[in-house]
């Protein structure tokens, strides 16, 4: 529907490279198409304006990159702007000096505290502390079940009664005081943020257990009506911080950074799926990328990890580098590959991929794909190993053997062994990898450094030349863009 | 070649992967329960401490401002810049979204505002809002009619099951519900408490257990007691997963096999959500056929505008709307009073 943010800068900053500095009106065009992205982002208007004001005066100025287009400039000035808000005066958790550490957890109605309850138990649980919860939503019917549940499958214990909220979350805090709990998590009831009642309880639930941590529970896919609901929750129980879930859903997530504008309080924990351990703390800079539309590689990598089998993939990936790849691989990478869902849809989260690519892999059926795999298996394991000695006749039995014909088989063969020259070039000697597969490389490469909390010395080096190559690229660059920076010395060599 | 491309991109990404990944782990030191991240004990502040609020105050004072302003424009014919921005504001706040508001504002342009800015902006989002909302209770003769219930997570499925199924008990309609959510810790405990509270009849199974079969069940109950609908609950899924969509539209043809036939699918939609409501509406409805929206949480602060894109740009009209949490808080879509409160702050 909407091309990424960057690659509609990069269209407009074509008649701005001839210039040395950026002028008022080119930043008010590039500014303008920020504003559109940040607004499908669902950031909302008020914090629109603010941050592109912040933006203006980051580029105001400032001489033209020798390096970057004018487009990329913008990009990275916004980008730099989105990681500064989303991960300054970043919280860290700790514990309180005389246990329990008391976390209050609230939201509206369906953001998912609950099931972020037993998250973040389970988070404490896995950093070796003993978490304790408490079920003090009273009001959703079957909600203290799921608590109870969800306590169960990770082992943590889950306190509650039925009295009323503030009784049972101060009792839960008594409890697990008494029982020597590191950390306990109080579950409340979703509430509408213009219910007044509802809000003085909550309120009363926080000045009955005083938590030293108070969480927002808030939505990924929320709209412009992030700012009310965490402004009446901050000014209700003063917030710690901010719990965001859902982030597995395709949406960009610009709630964050609207919540962040308007109550000033960092997000803490992200969410990213269904399954319980899928939670952990939240990365400003995969956000910043997210809200940008510039793909996201490390959701794509996540997803790859969970559906791939590593070693197929690795033992794959090492013999294509070294030349000796053969159907058999590919075949093996193929279904790997269709494992993780569609191509259009994995193409998607590709940053840097022109939208010539993105259409054809969106136009790739399964019956093409069934096409190929028929014709592969229809092969013999020596043909699959030496394509070269397919000749003639064994090409009209395999066309045959897969009900194609003989032109489809050629099609593929020759498809194959130009896929296999380009491979034996970017793992031969001259470690150039041009094109997408440079790019991709060194993205994911870029973005496991920054995962990484340790890297192994040598490491460092390569990973920050990487990152210096992709960062001139992020923007999804123009060809003659990737040349200069593509030259990436793939990991293997390390 | 253009399909080989992709898959050796894929491929080398994969196994860039797999190599970084195996090296950062050879070298991660064992998390031991001391190495905590770094201290930060917040005093327990005194709760409310609210220091920036000033500046809130004023950003967002201006969202009210603007919902009564577009009201006070009194201009007539043509509108000008100013006008335009002040529509644009209203219809962004509200969630309508970048293209619907720019088409909105085109057409704005286009036709002038003969009757005054607040109508002329009303009008427009009216023709909108066209779509045939009538609920289809009735299936073919000998089978059961289905409502299938759709959803991502925590928008209100099973709560607006409930609510509806005591709107059909109402109108005298014997209902059997189908815990078809198996995936959710307790999801079927809560739709189970509704049947009591309701006293409609219900259908479920454990935990993990297979929704396709829940629902065949379900229909085969209401058959054989003579139940006129079955409401069938379905897990929260996220729009954006092939497999759980997939899974979707079994459920969704196992409910539409003799004895069952769908009647209505509706996505239940939560008004809070911003731009990604209308992937939603959109890979559900190629996944499950959706044939109505049930719109809830409309009374908190949330304008629900989305659903203006979505009627425009797919043609799924919302029939439901929930306004509160008492059961009968689930009622008719009426679009005036949508379009109205819309542009009332």
């Amino acid at each position: 529907m909407f091309d990424a943010l960057s690659e509609r800068l990069e269209r407009i900053s074509g008649s701005l490279r001839s210039r040395g500095r950026l002028s008022e009106s080119d930043v008010d065009e590039a500014l303008g198409e920020v504003r559109s992205a940040l607004l499908e982002a669902d950031v909302e208007l008020g914090v629109v304006r603010a941050f592109l004001d912040a933006v203006r005066e980051r580029l105001s100025g400032e001489a033209l990159s020798q390096s970057l287009s004018p487009g990329q400039q913008v990009i990275k000035a916004v980008h730099e702007q989105l990681v500064e808000v989303l991960g300054s005066s970043a919280l860290k958790v700790t514990y309180a000096p005389k246990p329990p550490t008391v976390i209050l957890l609230a939201g509206l109605q369906g953001a998912g505290k609950t099931t972020a309850a037993a998250k973040l138990a389970m988070w404490f649980k896995q950093q070796g502390r003993q978490a304790y919860l408490v079920g003090a939503d009273l009001q959703r019917p079957a909600a203290l079940e799921q608590l109870r549940v969800l306590g169960a499958q990770i082992g943590v214990d889950v306190f509650s009664e039925s009295s009323n909220p503030v009784k049972v979350a101060k009792k839960g805090v008594a409890e697990a005081t008494r029982l020597g709990r590191d950390v306990v998590i109080i579950d409340t009831a979703g509430r509408l943020a213009i219910d007044d009642a509802l809000m003085r309880e909550v309120r009363a639930i926080s000045d009955a257990t005083s938590p030293h941590y108070t969480f927002l529970v808030i939505d990924a896919v929320t709209g412009q009506d992030a700012v009310h609901t965490a402004k009446s929750f901050h000014e209700t129980l003063a917030l710690s911080g901010m719990i965001i879930t859902k982030l597995d859903y395709d949406a960009r997530g610009g709630a964050v950074l609207s919540a962040r504008g308007v109550v000033g309080r960092p997000v803490v924990f992200a969410s990213t799926g269904e399954r319980l351990a899928d939670f952990d703390l939240f990365h400003p800079d995969r956000m910043a990328s997210r809200i940008l539309g510039m793909g996201d590689v490390m959701s794509l990598i996540e997803q790859a990890e969970q559906t791939m089998d590593p070693d197929v993939v690795a033992q794959s990936a090492g013999r294509m580098m070294s030349g000796t790849f053969t159907l058999d691989d590919f075949m093996a990478q193929l279904n790997q590959v269709r494992k993780m869902g569609s191509l259009g849809g994995i193409m998607k989260m590709m940053p840097g991929v022109t939208k010539e690519m993105r259409s054809a892999a969106s136009n790739v059926d399964e019956g093409q794909l069934n096409k190929i795999e028929a014709i592969v298996n229809s092969m013999t394991k020596r043909e699959r190993r030496e394509p070269v000695i397919i000749d003639g006749s064994r090409r009209t039995r395999i066309a045959k053997g897969s009900g194609t014909s003989v032109s489809a088989v050629n099609q593929l063969l020759k498809q194959f062994g130009e896929m296999r020259k380009m491979m034996r070039q970017m793992g031969g000697a001259q470690p150039s990898m041009p094109g997408p597969m440079g790019k991709m490389a060194s993205l994911a490469a870029r973005a496991q450094a920054q995962r990484a909390e340790s890297v192994p010395p040598g490491f460092e080096s390569l990973a920050a030349g990487m990152s210096a190559g992709a960062t001139s690229r992020v923007a999804g660059g123009s060809k003659n863009k990737k040349k200069k920076g593509g030259r990436v010395t793939p990991p293997k060599q390390r | 070649m253009i399909v080989l491309i992709i898959v050796a991109v894929l491929v080398v990404l994969a196994g860039v992967i797999v190599v970084v990944r195996r090296r950062s782990r050879r070298v991660a030191a064992p998390r031991v329960r001391a190495a905590m991240p770094e201290v930060l004990v917040r005093d327990v502040k005194a709760r409310p401490d609210l220091g920036d609020v000033a500046t809130l105050e004023r950003r967002l004072g201006s969202s009210r401002s603007v919902f009564e302003r577009v009201r006070a424009l009194s201009g007539v014919g043509a509108l000008s810049e100013d006008q335009l921005a002040i529509v644009e504001e209203v219809l962004l706040r509200s969630d309508v979204g970048v293209a619907t508001t720019n088409e909105v504002l085109g057409e704005l342009r286009e036709h002038g505002a003969p009757d005054g800015v607040a109508q002329a902006l009303r009008n427009s989002l009216l023709a909108s809002l066209g779509a045939d909302r009538s609920v289809s209770v009735r299936a073919s003769a000998g089978r059961v009619p289905v409502w299938l219930f759709v959803g991502v997570n925590g928008v209100g499925k099973t709560t607006s099951i409930g609510k509806l199924a005591q709107r059909l008990v109402n109108e005298g309609k014997s209902v059997t519900l189908a815990a078809g959510d198996t995936f959710r810790a307790a999801a079927a405990e809560q739709l189970e408490q509704w049947a009591t509270r309701t006293g409609a009849d219900i259908v479920r199974a454990s935990e993990g257990a297979d929704p396709g079969s829940v629902v065949h069940d379900a229909l085969g109950r209401a058959r054989a007691r003579g139940s006129d609908i079955v409401l069938a609950d379905t897990a929260g899924r996220r729009s954006n997963s092939t497999n759980l969509l997939d899974e979707l539209a079994k459920i969704r043809r196992v409910a539409d096999r003799e004895p069952g036939e769908v009647v209505e699918t509706f996505m239940v939609l939560d008004a809070t959500t911003g731009q990604n409501a209308l992937n939603q509406a959109r890979e559900f409805l190629a996944a499950a056929a959706v044939t109505g929206i049930v719109l809830t949480k409309l009374d908190g602060t949330a304008r629900g505008g989305i659903v203006i894109a979505i009627e425009r740009e797919l043609a799924i009209p919302v029939k439901f709307v929930g306004i509160g949490e008492g059961v009968d808080d689930l009622i008719v879509f009426d679009p005036q009073h949508f379009v109205d409160s819309l542009l009332d702050a």
